[in-house]
């Protein structure tokens, strides 16, 4: 058994130790810098507030994805696959151009606001814990749905054929089938989730409506940015980053491999019930589209005025994002699909840990500890993009793990013997295996990938010198600069950006995988 | 000469052993109630299974430190012998270069094999467009391209009608004859056993006993034997 | 990859300027930099006269910039600090960075204001905004707006200079009554938001009646968008101010260029950039004197508490802070 893929078996260590060092490494750089951890009461109630924020997020996010991917996964209507494109928006957006999506909608001079008030209502506030799990559901139940709806189809032709001959109904369908699929899937959805819910954080703030709404990364700001308490941030993200590996452990404790096994790829769609459950799919499906479309739409209203009145640095700052986010996909997808498939044959905690530990560190304590470290050995602004293209690729590679991880298990299960049988190892079983087989998951994953490092800021705020700035530090440029105007319609251009590279990859892995 | 050199297979509380060898070109089919280790042993001998003590060779040549597909075998389980998402012609390609960079001369062979399997103009389907019979075939004719010196079967016919089965094999011994391979086929079917001809290695009580001929055995089976085929 | 890494290196990283020509490098807040900032015509007035280059780092905003700076320590490639405010002098005093600029010029604040490490280059009343169009009438003083049912929204002291500056104004206004009128003001507060941006993209968008800001921002609204409906509301206990300052490192290996920059901070050219590019008044009043609106909303009395006060009151004010809002 040792004696297979031993290039890969070594390959996949090798990155997981590098990622960790890249992870821990900042965080141990800071600690020492700020001699020990020191924590104090105000934390720990920061502490519990983001953890309870998380987990309802989590909670939320993934339980209403659940019917809204199986409509998907068992209705055909118009629009179907416009849909299922658009779950990827929300996810892309910049958290503050989502919260003013979503304000445009439900805030206090919002649309539903304004209708409740027409016809005499008393008029809700989005302001507190609600809001912040509003925000978060509408940021992350498309991811949540996208991942569900992968498991759904997943589900090999045999199996239902076979229930079909059983005569299963619904109820039975589901505790056969769609009950152990979603057994296996929702533990890793919900574990994602909690861990990107954990470290947000001007969501949090500017919905929490007042300090009550303290998170972890707010008090890391805290530290680093007036008290210059490094002690205190590396203490604050070491407790963010231990209660992400509790929350990773919980969901290997969870999980639980549906066996299903192969089937032959003859497509075979889960039958459609009628009555009232064809009511229930089309309601969940109106409703999720109302709750994406609308915030979007806003975001879209806002920025288009803009656009024609933009100034020059916007273009050459989009340019310098897609690059970077093309440079950090190509290096994520393959760095992820490396541990995935090493991963595929048994859990190994090294190679777990390395690709859940990133999602769950403080991206200021990342971007700090790098500072330190890079500043003795080169001006840090000369570094300014290689370091983004790897914090994006070390912050991107939890999603498209966790993307690739059932299929590579899958495939494993299914032809890892068949393959092995005939040869196929290194370029030839990555050319006609596991890319044909895994094409669909990695052109999501990429797309995801591709977009978060479009949108995410980054370290680049504390690296980039003169004409360095990404398109979303222009944003937050024009924003701090009253060109809310300007500012919306260059958010607008980086989101439509994000979502022509996330589109241009699921696209083309759904294309392959045909 | 394959040899199992005081073979020993540890699953959990499961122990198989054995201890036989059997000469190039052996046919033997092997049989045992369920769960009794036959597929294991097979896994054992394709390298997916390491055994506990003792070893598997081939020609003097101990396939320990072999991968599987460097060994010289060739299986077929009881399904996904083919991809699904390659052509059959692409799936027979596999059997002679993993990397699928077929010179015009392989791509004559694969027509031969096809067509040696009656599946002649079928190349370019996809393995969901096929039969299961037509899917067994196809994986046969990639034994037959492989033409390695051992061939492995694990019930990969157990899903097809009597007629077709013995069709099969009929396929399989006439691929064993022009490869020379050694075959080791498991079954639960006598007939297929007396189909493949040649010896019988039954499975029972955690040991593999060494083949005898399947005729002389079957004639007058053992207690063990002859609780399984059920007679009294 | 490590070539497409290589590449996307040369491709973006501005190489160092060529070894004759001698580099000023100035760390300073990001919106300073930008192409709508006062930056770019800064650098092209004081490169027109030193022989020099004059290299702009942006560092996040004025806390991010402090951070900056101490991470550096020593080894700061940077000769000038541009961006600081008197929250945060004390604490950059303390980092013992910063050298003595040995200058005393005339500048037009308001208050005093002479330190030995740092010259002011602009400054600002901190204020709350509205729109004149939705809201009649304005409050008069802290108390009258915790009297009304006009909903604010504010910045987190925690992350935010403004937040920070609001919460030294209440403190400098009430002195020991300030949890008293935070609480008081609690049920008019929407939200508190990271940032100023996050606070004024939610005014605008109708979140809130008043947002904390400055008094120069409806000269903004009025000037770069012909838009007089924003304006000020003036406060009868005074309005806290912030002093924007430069300083310069004591590790600066251009130590004669770094001074000639701070002589030319106080000078026209610099000087008569700033109102309309970082929309605050300068700190010297240029010839041509402030542009329309600048002497709109100007309050009768100016509140600022020195570096080693501001410093030593923000613990007890925030935590007075946190637990009026807990509610």
């Amino acid at each position: 058994m040792a004696s297979r893929a031993r290039p890969l078996g070594l390959a996949a260590p090798a990155l997981a130790v590098l990622l960790l060092a890249l992870v821990l490494a900042p965080l141990a750089m800071v600690g020492w810098r700020g001699a020990g951890l020191s924590l104090g009461p105000a934390d720990w109630a920061a502490v519990r507030f983001s953890v309870t924020q998380a987990i309802l997020s989590a909670l939320f996010s993934t339980l209403l994805a659940i019917p809204v991917a199986r409509a998907l996964a068992r209705r055909h209507f118009p629009g179907r696959g416009v849909l299922i494109t658009l779950m990827g928006a929300p996810f892309l957006l910049p958290a503050v151009v989502a919260v003013l999506g979503l304000l445009a909608i439900f805030g206090r001079s919002g649309l539903l606001n304004s209708a409740l008030d027409a016809i005499g209502l008393p008029t809700l506030s989005i302001y507190g814990l609600h809001g912040v799990v509003l925000a978060h559901v509408f940021l992350n139940l498309p991811l949540a749905v996208r991942m569900i709806l992968q498991g759904w189809q997943a589900i090999p032709a045999e199996r239902i054929r076979l229930a079909r001959s059983l005569g299963f109904g619904p109820a039975e369908t589901f505790r056969h089938l769609e009950r152990p699929m979603l057994r296996e899937v929702l533990p890793g959805v919900a574990l994602v989730i909690l861990v990107i819910c954990l470290t947000s954080f001007a969501v949090v703030i500017t919905l929490g409506g007042g300090p009550k709404a303290t998170t972890i990364e707010l008090a890391i700001y805290q530290a680093v940015r007036f008290e210059f308490d490094l002690g205190r941030a590396a203490g604050l993200a070491a407790v963010q980053v231990g209660v992400c590996a509790l929350a990773a452990l919980a969901t290997w404790v969870v999980t639980r491999p549906t066996g299903f096994g192969a089937g032959l790829d003859r497509r075979l769609e889960l039958d459609a019930p009628r009555g009232w459950r064809r009511w229930g799919d089309g309601m969940a499906l109106t409703a999720v589209t109302l709750f994406l479309t609308l915030p979007l739409l806003a975001v879209a209203a806002r920025g288009l005025p803009g656009l024609f009145d933009l100034p020059a640095s916007v273009l050459p700052a989009a340019g310098r994002s897609i690059l970077v986010a093309l440079v950090s996909t190509a290096l994520t997808t393959a760095i992820a699909l490396t541990l995935a498939l090493a991963s595929a044959v048994r859990t190994r905690p090294l190679i777990e840990a390395a690709a859940s530990l990133p999602l769950a560190t403080s991206g200021l304590v990342l971007g700090t500890g790098l500072f330190l470290i890079v500043q003795p050995v080169a001006p840090p602004m000369t570094l300014a993009l290689p370091v983004t293209i790897l914090v994006n690729c070390a912050l991107t590679l939890p999603y498209l793990y966790r993307i690739l991880l059932p299929e590579t298990r899958a495939l494993h299960a299914d032809f890892g013997r068949l393959a092995d049988s005939l040869s196929l190892t290194g370029w030839p079983r990555l050319r006609w295996l596991i890319l044909p087989r895994l094409a669909r998951p990695l052109g999501f994953g990429a797309g995801v990938a591709a977009a978060l490092s479009m949108g995410d800021l980054g370290v680049i705020a504390l690296f980039a010198g003169e004409n360095q700035a990404t398109l979303p530090l222009v944003v937050a440029q024009l924003t701090g600069a009253y060109r809310m105007e300007a500012a919306a319609a260059a958010a607008l251009i980086l989101v439509t950006l994000s979502f022509a590279l996330f589109w241009a990859c699921d696209a083309g892995g759904r294309r392959a995988a045909a | 000469m394959l040899q199992l050199d005081h073979l020993t297979l540890v699953e959990g509380s499961f122990r198989l052993q054995a201890h036989w060898s059997c000469d190039r070109g052996s046919r033997i089919a092997i049989m045992g109630p369920s769960g009794a280790g036959k597929s294991t042993l097979l896994s054992a001998i394709a390298g997916f299974f390491a055994p506990s003590e003792g070893r598997i060779l081939w020609e003097g040549q101990d396939l320990g430190p072999i991968a599987p597909g460097d060994r010289p075998i060739t299986i077929l389980f009881q399904d996904q012998n083919l991809f699904p998402h390659l052509t059959v012609a692409q799936n027979l390609g596999l059997g002679l270069r993993p990397d699928l960079r077929l010179s015009p001369a392989e791509l004559v062979r694969i027509d031969e094999a096809l067509s040696r399997v009656g599946l002649a103009s079928l190349g370019g389907r996809r393995p969901a467009q096929l039969s299961g019979g037509q899917a067994s075939r196809a994986a046969l004719a990639r034994a037959l391209l492989r033409a390695r010196p051992i061939l492995l079967l694990d019930e990969p016919f157990a899903a097809l009608g009597p007629a077709l089965r013995q069709e099969m094999l009929g396929l399989v011994r006439e691929v064993a004859d022009e490869t020379g391979a050694t075959v080791l086929m498991v079954t639960h079917d006598p007939a297929d056993a007396r189909a493949l001809g040649g010896h019988l290695a039954f499975v029972a009580d955690g040991t593999v006993a060494p083949p005898q001929p399947t005729e002389a055995l079957l004639r007058d089976p053992p207690p063990a034997l002859r609780a399984y085929l059920g007679e009294e | 990859m490590q070539k497409q890494l290589l590449a996307a290196g040369l491709l973006f990283n501005a190489l160092p300027a060529l070894a004759e020509t001698p580099v000023l490098t100035v760390l300073t807040y990001d919106s300073f930099t930008s192409e709508w900032g006062p930056g770019p015509a800064i650098e092209k007035a004081f490169e027109a006269s030193c022989a020099c280059d004059l290299q702009f780092i942006p560092s996040g905003d004025g806390a991010a910039l402090l951070a900056r700076v101490q991470l550096e320590g020593a080894a700061s490639d940077a000769d000038i600090v541009l961006g600081l405010d008197t929250s945060l002098t004390s604490a950059a005093a303390a980092t013992q960075l910063f050298a003595p600029h040995g200058k005393n010029p005339t500048v037009n604040l308001p208050v005093e204001f002479t330190d030995p490490l740092f010259l002011p280059f602009d400054w600002g009343w901190f204020a709350f905004v509205f729109d004149k169009t939705k809201t009649a009438e304005a409050p008069k003083s802290f108390e009258s707006l915790a009297a009304s049912d006009l909903k604010i929204v504010i910045q987190d002291p925690r992350s935010s200079t403004p937040g920070l500056g609001l919460l030294l104004w209440v403190k400098a206004a009430y002195g020991d009554r300030a949890p008293e009128i935070w609480t008081a003001l609690a049920d008019n507060i929407v939200t508190v938001t990271p940032g100023w941006s996050e606070a004024y993209g939610l005014f605008l968008e109708g979140e809130a009646d008043m947002v904390l800001s400055y008094t120069t921002s409806p000269a903004y609204h009025l000037i770069a968008e012909s838009d007089d409906t924003k304006s000020a509301a003036i406060f009868d206990e005074g309005h806290y101010m912030q002093i924007e300052v430069a300083g310069k490192l004591a590790a600066t290996d251009q130590p004669e260029l770094a001074d000639k920059f701070l002589d030319f901070m106080l000078t026209e050219a610099f000087q008569s950039v700033i109102p309309q590019t970082n929309w605050m008044y300068p700190a010297v009043t240029p010839a041509v004197g402030l542009p329309e609106g600048f002497d709109t909303f100007k309050p009768a009395k100016s509140l600022l508490l020195g570096p080693e006060d501001a410093l030593a009151t923000r613990h007890a004010a925030l935590g007075e802070w946190q637990a009026a809002l807990a509610r």
